[in-house]
């Protein structure tokens, strides 16, 4: 399958004139087009160090530029604009400022790893993407994504208690991101859950919301990783060079 | 000793979801296991593998958490075999034993964490991870279903889904890809073995392996819902009348999602959806209740009654 990407050049980056002479010549319309010459200038030289220092992020040097990651990406099926093999170019060269303009979509990645599956470098582009999705939030750029959000409900959620509860975690999610519970679509759902469930099963799920499954003997665990948690955080942020939090 | 009699006894690790969205998997998985004779040990206070959400947070988390119901397995148990009929599950440990095998660092915080947390330290091969399908796979295996099957699933039409977790990345699945009687990572087959050996009829499907989206069901649900749209439509295009699941991630995304494609995107498709223990479990005559049929979201039983096997 050949590799789809967009152009390279932005359209803001392309000029046609109605009607212009230059030295004589008439280069008027649509035939001659011109691009706009562009300067890099503002490398950040830290920016591939960086995220190399998140999770996910270790393998990024050995990217080879095959762009196998981007033709089997499920997300770039979708939207074109989601391209990994470019962003992990950007990264490496340097340019933080094109990155940014990609900054909202790159927390979208599915992880379904087939672009782990068909690298043939050990990149694991799926880790790199999730690497810089934290650093673009970790740095300000953008807002927690709900993606974020939802990974530390799920977290806190298992630190607490060691298990999960869905209907918990749904609910805690939505108050989180400021979104209302009762979507159309989920209360569609639940009717149809409801009507064929029997009482019993019913009742235990409806006490699952009320007394959270746990693992017992849990707290000495979740006190351990919780003491992690905390340690990798202040790491990562030293090596963003940010300052030490809360 | 051969895998057919290792697998008799296994340790069972349901995990979270299977109390929860997944438990109608959870009650096919073990009344099929009672069915065809097979020893199903629940894994004491097991904990949460980590799912797709710890490893953002961090990675070795999810490996120490993975660890943690191995070690119980393997020291407490004095098992040799746990079986995840769960992706998430499945995939989580077969990381944690890949990384465990593999990465010093890995190594260094499980014990680390551990022994803070008060328990041995698993430690790689103690214990062997499979999935319900290579349970059934090897233990009865297909000529075994063909000599127990009561109510053939003959006449019917399945589209097999494996979804993501139980083939990707490649590097944590040693076992497979190993040639004649191994799975493959690019063309599963051991669902469409073992529904064929029940008398169903596959069509080619080509979106077997393909991302449902679960791991932003909520809170990236339009990407979700066009992922699932696009397994729904292949399906139905390519005849089937009913999606084989063997992942509770991906059997309440295709049911949730099904429901949102017709709310939020006006798009209606009619096609059932059963986990695949519930349809060995059909053509091993046990009862829709007995497999939790009632318990799906999605409604099947019309359709089961048309097909004689309700």
């Amino acid at each position: 399958m050949p590799i789809h990407e967009k152009s390279l050049i932005r359209p803001e980056n392309l000029h046609e004139h109605e009607s212009l002479v230059i030295d004589g010549i008439d280069v008027s319309g649509h035939w001659s087009t011109f691009i706009e010459s562009r300067v890099v200038a503002d490398y950040n030289e830290e920016l591939e160090e960086e995220i190399s220092a998140l999770p996910g992020g270790e393998h990024i040097h050995r990217c080879w530029q095959c762009g196998s990651c981007t033709n089997s990406c499920t997300v770039n099926a979708l939207n074109p604009e989601f391209n990994p093999r470019y962003w992990i170019y950007l990264i490496r060269m340097g340019m933080e400022s094109e990155l940014l303009r990609d900054k909202d979509i790159i927390w979208q990645c599915v992880s379904c790893n087939k672009c782990t599956y068909a690298c043939p470098r050990d990149v694991f582009p799926e880790g790199v993407m999730k690497a810089t999705s934290h650093w673009l939030e970790k740095k300000g750029h953008t807002p927690k994504s709900p993606s974020m959000h939802f990974d530390e409900i799920f977290t806190e959620q298992i630190v607490a208690t060691g298990k999960i509860e869905e209907s918990r975690t749904m609910r805690r999610f939505f108050q989180r991101t400021n979104q209302k519970l009762m979507q159309g679509w989920l209360i569609e759902m639940v009717k149809k859950m409801i009507g064929g469930l029997p009482v019993g099963l019913l009742a235990r799920m409806g006490l699952a919301t009320v007394i959270a499954p746990r693992t017992s003997n849990w707290s000495a665990a979740s006190a351990a990783i919780q003491d992690y948690i905390d340690e990798k955080h202040d790491e990562q942020r030293r090596a963003l060079k940010l300052q030490a939090d809360k | 000793m051969t895998k057919k009699d290792k697998y008799q006894k296994v340790a069972y690790y349901p995990g979270c979801a299977l109390e929860g969205t997944g438990h109608s998997y959870n009650r096919s998985t073990k009344a099929v296991g009672k069915k065809l004779g097979l020893d199903l040990v629940e894994v004491k206070n097991w904990n949460c593998c980590g799912a797709m959400e710890v490893k953002n947070i961090d990675p070795k988390i999810q490996t120490y958490l993975s660890s943690r119901v191995m070690s119980v397995a393997a020291n407490e148990m004095d098992m040799d075999v746990v079986m995840a009929p769960c992706n998430g599950c499945y995939h989580n440990l077969k990381k944690a034993e890949y990384d465990l095998k593999n990465d010093e660092d890995s190594v260094a915080v499980v014990d680390k964490l551990s022994k803070k947390a008060g328990h041995k330290t698993y430690e790689s091969g103690q214990v062997e991870t499979i999935h319900a399908l290579d349970w059934i796979k090897e233990t009865i295996g297909e000529d075994g279903l063909r000599e127990r099957v009561k109510n053939s699933l003959q006449g019917i039409k399945i589209a097999n889904y494996y979804g993501c977790m139980y083939t990707r990345p490649r590097h944590i699945f040693p076992e497979k890809d190993q040639g004649p009687g191994s799975e493959s990572t690019s063309k599963p087959h051991f669902m469409d073995d073992l529904l064929a050996a029940a008398g169903a009829e596959n069509v080619e499907f080509p979106l077997k392996t393909a991302c449902c989206g679960g791991a932003h069901t909520l809170s990236d649900s339009d990407t979700s819902t066009k992922l699932v749209l696009n397994i729904l439509k292949a399906a139905k295009l390519a005849g089937a009348e009913v999606i084989a699941t063997e992942c509770p991630t991906c059997h309440s995304g295709l049911e949730m999602h099904q429901i949102r494609a017709a709310e939020v995107f006006g798009e209606k498709v009619e096609i059932k959806i059963l986990y695949f223990t519930q349809l060995l479990g059909l053509a091993l005559g046990l009862k829709p209740r007995k497999v939790g049929v009632h318990e799906n979201v999605s409604d099947s039983m019309g359709f089961l009654k048309e097909k004689g096997l309700a």
